[in-house]
């Protein structure tokens, strides 16, 4: 697949973000983020990157005084229209947290979750969609014979894939990943970056990271921000091996910024 | 690029490491350069004395090429270095190979010194080595000097030298085929003047992949199988 116009899953157009109506999170960001690519956002801390990511599925809507201009498409509607329902779009852009957030219920409850709120109760359907979300995360060889102990039992780096395979379970476009490994330890982190290029073939991926060869490693498209703005957006080849802006390579190879 | 250096580091040590490995490279470039030089003055003058020096102090050279060689391996392991450091990383690893073949080339030309020791000297092409000799020495300053200060205007100059040593090499191959046909009683000493000359050319080709590592190192753009016209437009960009 070659990456065209055609191909663009979400655009942002002009996007401002005020937190407390005048401190200014995020600066007139522009840019496109394309289908069944893993794009990365990465800078240093309070540069925005976590910012821009919550407004992807509207999580900023929670916050108190927080004010978004501008507009991000997704497949040409406004995220921020006034019509679109934030639920219904949740379950299209789904997302992932820095710390494994399972709830304290079984394994397969937890990933049965979106669907039992959504009224579907049939248990083959559930049995399948569990064993399928599972599987995609990677997860089913070490768990299927426990399905229904608590997900608290199982370790840091099984609780995020166990996330991972709740929030797939019901079938998104888009996933959001904040800071997906970094609460993990070497391997469980190894383990994370194979699941998502595993599942690029199916999602859209955006990650926030504060490991930069995490970036280098996971993503096809790398934006690095500072101050919220964003300096520079493009392919991470060109970025981590030749980058326009100063700022970026400052940052990128650990220099005085 | 910024040219200021690879000094600016969160990190002294990584700072310490790059300015280091470079050193060390340039100093290898240092040695390099007065095999070269040596290996000349043993073939114009006769001298085998100067002529066993090079072959001997040819081999420090291939040592410091792998000792930088793992040096680079240590970092690149160590460090993850991206953008500007990870192409010097790179250039430096390649511009090291390159000096150590320079340094075999130096060697082959003392080598024929040696064999024209016994044989007695060639009845011409003295004229030629000189001045290609002269030529390409320039040619590997200048791309030394190049990668120590990240100048690839200079690095492009190299390029150009480049074509015109092919050029005179040439001419410089007709005249030592006439020197053969005069006399062919002198072919093989004039054989040892004409491998002399394929070696310099050599070194001048080598110079030239120098200069293209440079241009990589501060423009991140691969120059080593394009035209001079491309190579330039490249440098102004």
């Amino acid at each position: 697949m070659t990456d065209t116009k055609e191909n663009v899953c979400l655009e942002v157009k002009g996007l401002q973000l005020y937190y407390d109506n005048d401190k200014q999170a995020l600066k007139d960001i522009d840019m496109y983020i394309m289908q069944q690519r893993v794009t990365a956002f990465i800078g240093p801390s309070g540069c925005g990157k976590s910012s821009l990511l919550r407004c992807f599925n509207r999580m900023n809507d929670l916050v108190d005084g927080c004010r978004v201009e501008g507009q991000i498409l997704l497949d040409g509607t406004d995220i921020y229209d006034s019509k679109v329902d934030a639920s219904r779009l949740r379950r299209r852009i789904g997302m992932v947290f820095q710390k494994p957030n399972p709830f304290p219920k079984s394994i397969y409850e937890n990933v049965a979750y979106g669907l039992r709120i959504q009224g579907v109760n049939k248990k083959r359907v559930l049995d399948e969609v569990v064993e399928k979300s599972l599987r995609d995360a990677a997860l089913w060889d070490e768990v299927k014979d426990r399905l229904h102990d608590s997900a608290l039992g199982l370790s840091g780096g099984q609780q995020q894939r166990l996330v991972i395979a709740r929030t797939i379970a019901i079938e998104p476009e888009v996933l959001l990943l904040d800071e997906p490994a970094s609460a993990l330890d070497p391997i469980s982190t190894l383990k994370i970056e194979e699941l998502i290029n595993d599942l690029k073939s199916k999602y859209t991926i955006i990650i926030v990271t504060h490991n930069m060869q995490q970036a280098a490693r996971v993503s096809e498209f790398t934006a690095f921000m500072y101050l919220g703005e964003l300096i520079e957006f493009g392919n991470t080849d060109r970025i981590f091996t030749n980058p326009n802006e100063k700022q970026t390579e400052d940052y990128i190879t650990g220099r005085y910024g | 690029m910024d040219k200021s250096g690879h000094s600016q580091h969160i990190s002294q040590q990584y700072n310490a490491e790059l300015e280091d490995v470079k050193k060390s490279m340039l100093e290898m470039g240092g040695q390099v350069e007065k095999l070269v030089a040596d290996a000349i003055t043993s073939i114009i003058d006769g001298d085998s004395g100067i002529a066993e020096q090079v072959r001997e102090n040819d081999k420090p050279v291939n040592r410091m090429e792998s000792d930088i060689d793992e040096e680079c391996a240590r970092i690149l392991a160590r460090r993850q270095p991206a953008a500007s450091d990870l192409r010097l990383v790179l250039a430096i690893t390649r511009a090291s190979t390159d000096l150590e073949r320079i340094g075999d080339e130096a060697g082959k030309i003392a080598t024929q010194t040696i064999d024209l020791a016994e044989a007695g000297r060639s009845p011409g092409g003295y004229t030629e080595i000189q001045h290609m000799g002269t030529s390409v020495r320039g040619m590997l300053h200048d791309a030394l000097d190049a990668f120590a200060r990240m100048d690839e205007k200079l690095a492009l100059k190299v390029a150009e030298q480049d074509k015109e040593v092919d050029r005179y090499y040439g001419s410089a191959m007709r005249v030592v085929l006439t020197l053969m046909m005069e006399d062919p009683r002198s072919i093989s000493r004039v054989l040892n003047i004409m491998w002399a000359l394929r070696s310099l050319e050599r070194v001048g080709d080598h110079a030239r992949n120098i200069a293209e590592h440079v241009i990589y190192l501060v423009k991140g753009k691969d120059v080593r199988h394009v035209g001079l016209k491309e190579m330039a437009k490249q440098v102004k960009k």
